[in-house]
């Protein structure tokens, strides 16, 4: 044994101590956890499984790498049938929906055929007969905002080639007036038809005539060191994916029997959507927590995401159990003459981006778009330093030249959100509050605190069952 | 530059105006504009890249915007009728113009969870020292086991089952947990928690009692000053490991303890090791007893029981081992004509181990006392209740006592209001008291004891005898702490039990008057 670093947690007293005996001494900044949670803190924090649990969903979760394999119609890979729409965040019905949700299944409906107007939409939805409402994130799928699928909508197919588990997501449909920030008028429907009839098969063609499947989670590690985080920034990203597509997308359109200005519209659609990539990142995300789904023991969160009412979590220890509370409203910067009371409570499945460590969790990567979720780079700098508090790992892959490429922090960990109060920073667009508007700003928002002690309480329950069930008593 | 200004409504204003080649982030413009909305006079403002979407916002809006490129940046201002528009655009320019912060404010913000802060430290040894409520502790403690390292646990109030569990993973990993309720550790001669000052020497103790330690770090400093004053070297503590007060309790089985002794058995340094404990459960005795004689160094056990050992006569026979005399324990204040007051003896104590072992010494003279932390459960004091007609020893630094208050070797006040009652107490015959000093321990704690013995004595001239627990180099000075307990009236050993016979003594001398 030999005169150690002391790392003190508690009193200054005993800090002040040691230090008067010039040895090095590390303070931690101890706070009181969230209230009421100290219990099942020890539970949990005792559990045998624990350590090994979460070494495990981690690795499974750093293990994957997403590739692009193909674009097909939900109907198709989903199995999607009409009348069935997907949506995102937690479980939701349409008495509880959120405008932005409404109007994303009134235009969805539309799309469909089930009406000929989205308005007569609210009369099928309120009857329930012959619609039904499921999460994307039952059907190993992701939305952005409202996240609404229709059997006819055009979806990336992304799969890990050491499993040949996939996950899906719709193709994005640009900023502004578009379904899913709630926007359903006729040039939504338009650009949705269009996509459905031109973008997603031309697509399909480039993909499967692309003779190297995309590695997607390449990508995300190239354009982490070129400016986006990912999730409210994706512009190297989509032209990278532009730079994959391209050739077989020219090569492939003529016996397809498309024109060379379908190719150009498509050419132009993607390179003047900045946000074409994020449906990519977070399928990949998503297909690279579902590994970490399901390890007994594992306090690691597998999913968050909203509907706009709810904002959701599941955790690798509790199975499919979302644990909800109310949706925050972001705050940010807003479009045009917007302003908070026409934003719509958080929705979407994109904080899967910041559930996998990039998005705000790597908010020190990307520059250019920190004042919208802060203010200025040294709030960068400590917001991904920050997160680190609440992380099981450091993804090696995913890194910020700008924190000595340190990695980002990875796999929020249940029990350190309740015991530090910090909360998983979510960068992420605002939908207005009223079907039909659209997008009304973007900006910065976090979970509601109290889900993450209800998730705490099920892992301790499930921690005490197990103890009973392996015939410990202590 | 395309300029148009127009009255478009009865009382507004609109100017609208494109910039060719100026260039700005959707970000910054929406930053921009916000800030220009704020401008006395502007109703609405847009500031943005004439993209298609951006324009249509415009429109949205009502403003008039002449063909542009995406690469225009169009300023689209509405104003109250009477508004100054130069004022507006002086706005556009001041919220366009990048404002940065003069220095990068690269300071990392202090870990908030031991695992944070022991990631921090890097590769290499160290220890945590949790001392956080008890409810939180084996939180903080796991976060330093899962990291490979040594944690001592100072705080109390820690679940059973919570300490069985950090010590089952602990030992499946060979990391050492030190506590919980663990006061005392010096490790390589650098304490931690309430830890004497000590000349490094060539000893390794273990210990299941806080200022069980603490009394031998001070009679083994002693007697190693004494030798070194010979010429005789070596006589000291070198590590002092706590395990904490249940380690040798049958449901911890001393875990802790077999873990301490494993690494004072590897070190070179140490030639001979002590385990100091309060009264263990048989079993777990027994197979202590077997588990060291396996070991190569040599091993004194320093088992409180009745029966058994005092600490005073455990450090001698330390000292015996190491082939030297013990030398005379210091008292100071000794006044021969002292006599009890009353039949009974008060034993107010902040040293859980010290109240301990003064009761095993008292009722083998008096039979049977109460106390808050009893030798049986018949005897303890009723709840709430700290003294009874009877002989009574309370041991403030029970956890009981503790709940949502500082150690009574950091906050006297509950000590000193009792001293208060008891002499105030005519059966009250003799106050006995122990002082603790070291690391973490009140600056002057005489200073706050002195006057409470003052007070009681000013009652009446009751006896007072402390034994005070500390070594010549603590930071509050054995010797200044000494004389203004004398100065107060108090007697003052070294040696707890040697302060308890006293006590004793004077008591038997008045139950002899009496009869």
């Amino acid at each position: 044994m030999s005169t150690p670093t002391v790392v003190t947690c508690g009193a200054d007293m005993f800090a002040d101590a040691v230090a008067g005996q010039a040895v090095d001494v590390q303070r931690v900044d101890w706070r009181p956890p969230m209230p009421g949670t100290e219990a099942d803190l020890a539970t949990v924090a005792t559990d045998p499984r624990r350590v090994e649990a979460n070494r495990t969903a981690v690795e499974a979760m750093l293990g994957v790498t997403a590739h692009l394999v193909d674009v097909a119609p939900a109907s198709e890979v989903l199995g999607l049938e009409q009348g069935q729409f997907l949506h995102a965040g937690p479980p939701i019905e349409w008495e509880r929906a959120s405008g932005p949700l409404r109007g994303a299944l009134m235009g969805g409906a539309a799309l469909e055929g089930l009406v000929d107007d989205p308005e007569d939409a609210v009369a099928l939805f309120e009857s329930g007969s012959s619609v039904s409402l499921e999460p994307c994130h039952h059907r190993s799928a992701v939305g952005p905002m409202a996240g609404v699928v229709t059997p006819s909508m055009w979806m990336w197919v992304l799969e890990d080639r050491a499993t040949g588990r996939r996950t899906y997501c719709s193709l994005n449909e640009g900023l502004g007036k578009v379904l899913r920030y709630g926007a359903y008028n006729d040039e939504v429907l338009t650009r949705l038809r269009w996509m459905g009839d031109v973008l997603g098969p031309l697509l399909q063609a480039a993909v499967r005539g692309t003779p190297e499947a995309t590695d997607v989670t390449g990508i995300l590690t190239q354009m982490l060191q070129m400016g986006d985080e990912a999730h409210n920034r994706n512009r190297a990203g989509t032209l990278m994916l532009l730079r994959d597509l391209s050739p077989a997308m020219v090569t492939s359109a003529e016996e397809g029997g498309f024109h060379s200005s379908d190719v150009a519209d498509v050419l132009r659609f993607v390179g003047g959507n900045d946000h074409f990539f994020l449906n990519l990142a977070m399928p990949a995300c998503k297909l690279a927590l579902d590994a970490g789904r399901d390890v007994p023991g594992s306090t690691m969160v597998v999913a968050m995401a909203r509907n706009g009412t709810d904002f959701g979590i599941q955790v690798s220890g509790t199975g499919d159990e979302w644990f909800t509370g109310p949706a925050q409203v972001a705050e940010g910067l807003f479009l045009g003459d917007f302003g908070p009371d026409d934003a719509n409570p958080d929705i979407g499945d994109s904080a899967i981006t910041e559930t996998a460590g990039i998005g705000g969790f790597a908010m020190a990567t990307a520059p250019a778009i920190v004042r919208l979720v802060g203010g200025s780079v040294p709030d960068a700098l400590a917001t991904t330093r920050r997160m680190h508090e609440i992380t099981l790992a450091e993804n090696p892959r995913w890194t910020v030249p700008v924190l000595e490429f340190q990695g980002t922090p990875t796999g929020i960990d249940v029990t350190k959100v309740c015991r530090t109060g910090i909360l998983p920073q979510i960068n992420t667009g605002m939908a207005g509050a009223v079907a039909g508007v659209g997008q009304v700003g973007a900006g910065l928002v976090t979970p509601p605190a109290e889900i993450f002690p209800k998730a705490l309480a099920a892992l301790a329950a499930r921690s005490a069952q197990a103890e009973v069930e392996a015939g410990r008593s202590l | 530059m395309s300029t148009t200004t127009t009255k478009d409504h009865v009382d507004h204003v609109d100017h609208v105006e494109l910039r060719s080649g100026a260039y700005a982030d959707s970000v910054t413009l929406l930053q921009v504009s916000r800030a220009v909305q704020a401008t006395p006079g502007v109703v609405a403002a847009q500031v943005a890249m004439a993209t298609g979407l951006n324009l249509e916002v415009l429109e949205a809006m009502g403003f008039a915007v002449p063909p542009a490129s995406g690469n225009d940046m169009v300023v689209a201002l509405r104003l109250d009728a009477d508004a100054d528009v130069a004022q507006a655009l002086q706005a556009v320019d001041t919220a366009l113009t990048p404002t940065r912060p003069t220095t990068g404010d690269t300071t990392e913000a202090p870990p908030r969870t031991t695992g944070s802060a022991l990631r921090r430290t890097g590769p290499g040894g160290a220890v945590a020292l949790v001392s956080v409520p008890g409810a939180s502790a084996t939180v903080e403690a796991m976060d330093a086991l899962e990291s490979g390292h040594d944690v001592m646990v100072f705080s109390d109030n820690v679940p059973l089952a919570e300490e069985v569990a950090l010590k089952t993973y602990a030992s499946s990993r060979g990391a050492l947990v030190m506590g919980p309720d663990c006061g005392t550790a010096v490790i390589d001669g650098v304490g931690l928690g309430f830890a004497n000052t000590v000349r490094p020497g060539r000893i390794g103790l273990v210990a299941a009692s806080g200022t069980g330690c603490q009394q031998l770090l001070a009679l083994l400093h002693h007697a190693g000053e004494h030798l070194a004053a010979q010429g005789t070297d070596g006589v000291g503590v070198r590590h002092a490991l706590g395990v904490g007060g249940r380690d040798l309790s049958a449901a911890v089985g001393g875990l802790a303890t077999r873990e301490a002794l494993r690494r004072l058995d590897a070190d070179p340094d140490v030639d001979l090791v002590v385990v100091v404990s309060k009264p263990p459960a048989p079993e777990v005795a027994e197979a202590l007893a077997r588990d060291t004689d396996a070991l190569a160094t040599p091993v004194e056990l320093g088992l409180l029981g009745r029966g058994q050992r005092d600490l005073t006569a455990v450090a001698e026979a330390v000292l015996a081992r190491l082939g030297h005399d013990a030398p005379d324990w210091p008292v100071q204040g000794a006044d021969e004509s002292a006599a009890a007051t009353g039949p009974l003896l008060r034993g107010l104590f902040v040293g859980g181990t010290l109240c301990d072992e003064s009761m095993l010494l008292a009722t083998e003279a008096l039979g049977p006392v109460r106390s808050n932390i009893p030798l049986s459960d018949d005897l303890a004091l009723d709840p709430g209740e700290l003294i009874a007609d009877t002989h009574t020893f309370v041991d403030f630094g029970d956890d009981a006592l503790t709940q949502g208050r500082a150690h009574p070797m950091i906050d006297p006040t509950l000590r000193n209001e009792q001293i208060s009652r008891a002499a105030a107490d005519p059966s009250t015959g003799v106050i006995l008291l122990d002082l603790v000093l070291g690391h973490g321990a009140e600056p002057d704690p005489a200073s706050l004891l002195a006057p409470a013995i003052e007070a009681a004595r000013a009652e009446r001239p009751i006896p007072v005898v402390v034994s005070l627990v500390g070594t010549d180099l603590d930071p509050q000075g054995l010797s200044a702490q000494r004389d203004a307990l004398v100065a107060a009236g108090a007697e003052v050993h070294l040696s707890n039990a040697s302060a308890t016979r006293r006590a004793l003594d004077l008591l038997s001398n008045f139950e002899g008057k009496a009869s």
